[in-house]
């Protein structure tokens, strides 16, 4: 699959579309801090959750071409991790995520250095055959409670004094969450790590011969991802009060592929968008006798055939071609 | 020990693809500081001696020393940046970077600004001067915001030699720069080359014997993967061996 939605345009267009990208980012955060007030909370933070999870999926696909199909084991590594360590050891929420976000950025490293040996579809085999053997560990291993999960974890005090059981403080430390994790995101995309990352992106060969060591960026990006994919986990894991094991399974990681798709490979707000349209899409169907996942493929066949740039890469590219 | 001034040797460089021999104990010298041409008809294995020498292949055996150093096991970034540059037959440039960006990657490694993540990028505005001197050394200035997939194919060529010359490259190596170029575009090459050339070493394989006649000092025709003749183009062109096999092309 190869990704190049994302470009930067010549400098007078880029100067808009940074105009446009900070004034969609701010436009962002007030829909989000005013949403709570309509919108049922924990909907909301599901949406936040699974649109950070896509993100961080992004900055591979999207900004370095790498398409792995095997990110919930980083997304349900980070759930299991940080429910254990509410659970059972009772840790400060906060610790718990970061503990979620360290256990997925470990794993990344194991899974990232294997995959990234090898290029295109054996790339995306070799993250699904690992991702499978996590979701047997996860069945198998003691602590996760096998096909019951972790249940009943709890939210607990954050920093001991806010008690995050009151939807609001948890809706707000979620919020915190994930704009830390789009920031994370946007930061890295725009720096001179990201700037090399979109050189490999475009032409691999060019950038070793100008003497970049390729797998070591491959690498680090890989790693920050599975990280980021690992803090989403950990805080849905806290949202729901659960880790189970669908959180891990390989319609998991099909599923962020879809999201990111649907709204748009490379641009930063596409995953949220994206997941703003399959979470409400499941949520409002979860009660209807249609199954969903027709739907869900029909959307996604619509996708490719008619948008194949994804709702944000289709707007970018018609703001781009007006200016 | 090669003597100390051939930057390029490679020694008994042989490659085999399952069974079939693609380059046949070639012996290669390039003094340093000249202009060294690979040529032969298609086929004759001159592509596979250069991915040969800037490592993107192994060889089956012989040996390839640059500089002094051994570096037949290593990786062709790391030999990248010992200062063995390459280029490749299909323009390479980043098409979505602009001509500025683009060059900016070459100067990024040696700035040591290609691993800040947490970094913006506007602190690669402290590379944009010297990127604008190379700009303009290839008339590229009305150009510098461009995305380099909208450029001319010529004028890709240009970013593309300037983007390596950003890299301060002790030696070149050009494959094919004048490929798919009309006779306008081959004269720009030309002196585009003759530009990167100062102080530097070119070693390039062409297809062509007669676009290299000027260019080069020395001339190294391959055939099935063998080398059949070298020397400068009055010796070349006379070879009866060079002779036949550019007339068995023409034939064909």
């Amino acid at each position: 699959m190869t990704a190049t939605t994302v470009s930067a345009g010549p400098a007078g267009v880029r100067t808009n579309s940074e105009t446009w990208g900070r004034f969609s980012a701010a436009g962002l955060v007030v829909l989000l801090l005013v949403a709570p007030l309509g919108i049922y909370p924990v909907f909301l933070m599901k949406l936040m959750c699974f649109a950070l999870f896509a993100a961080a999926f992004n900055l591979l696909i999207g900004y370095v071409g790498l398409l792995s199909f095997g990110h919930a084991a980083f997304f349900g590594t980070g759930a299991y991790v940080s429910a254990h360590a509410a659970k059972v050891w009772h840790l400060d929420p906060l610790l718990c995520v970061v503990l979620g976000a360290v256990a997925g950025g470990f794993l990344g490293v194991l899974v990232g250095y294997l995959a990234i040996k090898r290029k295109g579809i054996y790339f995306s085999m070799i993250t699904l055959a690992l991702s499978q053997m996590v979701f047997f560990i996860a069945l198998q291993a003691p602590f996760t409670g096998g096909e019951d999960g972790i249940q009943g974890v709890p939210r607990g005090m954050l920093f001991g004094v806010l008690d995050l059981n009151k939807p609001m403080a948890m809706y707000g430390f979620v919020l915190v969450l994930f704009l830390f994790g789009m920031f994370a995101l946007w930061r890295i995309v725009n720096s001179p790590f990201g700037q090399i990352l979109k050189a490999i992106r475009e032409h691999e060969p060019r950038a070793i011969s100008l003497g970049y060591d390729v797998q070591r960026y491959k690498l680090i990006a890989f790693t920050i991802s599975a990280a980021l994919a690992g803090m989403a986990g950990g805080a849905k894991s806290l949202v729901f009060q659960l880790a189970s094991l669908t959180d891990i399974t390989w319609q998991m990681s099909g599923e962020v592929v879809l999201i990111t798709l649907l709204g748009g490979i490379g641009t930063m707000l596409g995953p949220v968008v994206g997941a703003l349209i399959v979470v409400t899409l499941e949520n409002y169907l979860a009660a209807m006798d249609f199954p969903v996942t027709v739907l869900i493929g029909a959307i996604f066949v619509a996708c490719v055939l008619l948008f194949r740039r994804g709702v944000v890469g289709e707007i970018e590219h018609a703001l781009r071609k007006r200016a | 020990m090669p003597a100390p001034d051939i930057i390029l040797q490679a020694q008994g460089l042989t490659k085999e693809f399952l069974g079939f021999i693609a380059v046949k104990n070639v012996n290669l010298a390039v003094k340093r500081g000249s202009i060294h041409a690979l040529i032969g008809p298609n086929g004759a294995g001159k592509t596979t001696v250069f991915n040969l020498l800037t490592k993107f292949l192994t060889p089956s055996s012989g040996t390839i020393r640059f500089d002094g150093v051994d570096v037949t096991n290593e990786q062709p970034a790391v030999v990248a940046r010992r200062g063995l540059v390459r280029s490749f037959q299909i323009s390479a440039t980043f098409p979505h970077l602009t001509v500025l960006e683009n060059i900016r990657v070459a100067l990024q490694r040696r700035a040591g600004l290609a691993t800040q993540f947490w970094r913006s990028d506007k602190i690669l505005r402290q590379l944009d001067e010297r990127a604008r001197e190379l700009i303009s050394d290839f008339n590229l200035d009305a150009y510098t915001d461009t995305p380099a997939v909208d450029l001319s194919y010529g004028r890709k060529r240009a970013l593309e030699i300037a983007t390596t010359l950003a890299l301060e490259p002790t030696m070149l190596l050009l494959d094919e720069p004048m490929a798919g170029m009309g006779h306008e575009d081959i004269d720009r090459v030309v002196g585009l080359i003759r530009k990167a050339a100062v102080g530097r070493t070119i070693l390039m394989v062409e297809h062509n014997l007669s676009v290299v006649s000027n260019l080069c000092d020395t001339i190294t025709v391959l055939q099935r993967g063998e080398i059949i003749a070298e020397g400068d183009y009055a010796t070349v062109s006379q070879d009866p061996r060079v002779r036949e096999a550019y007339m068995g092309l023409e034939e064909a």
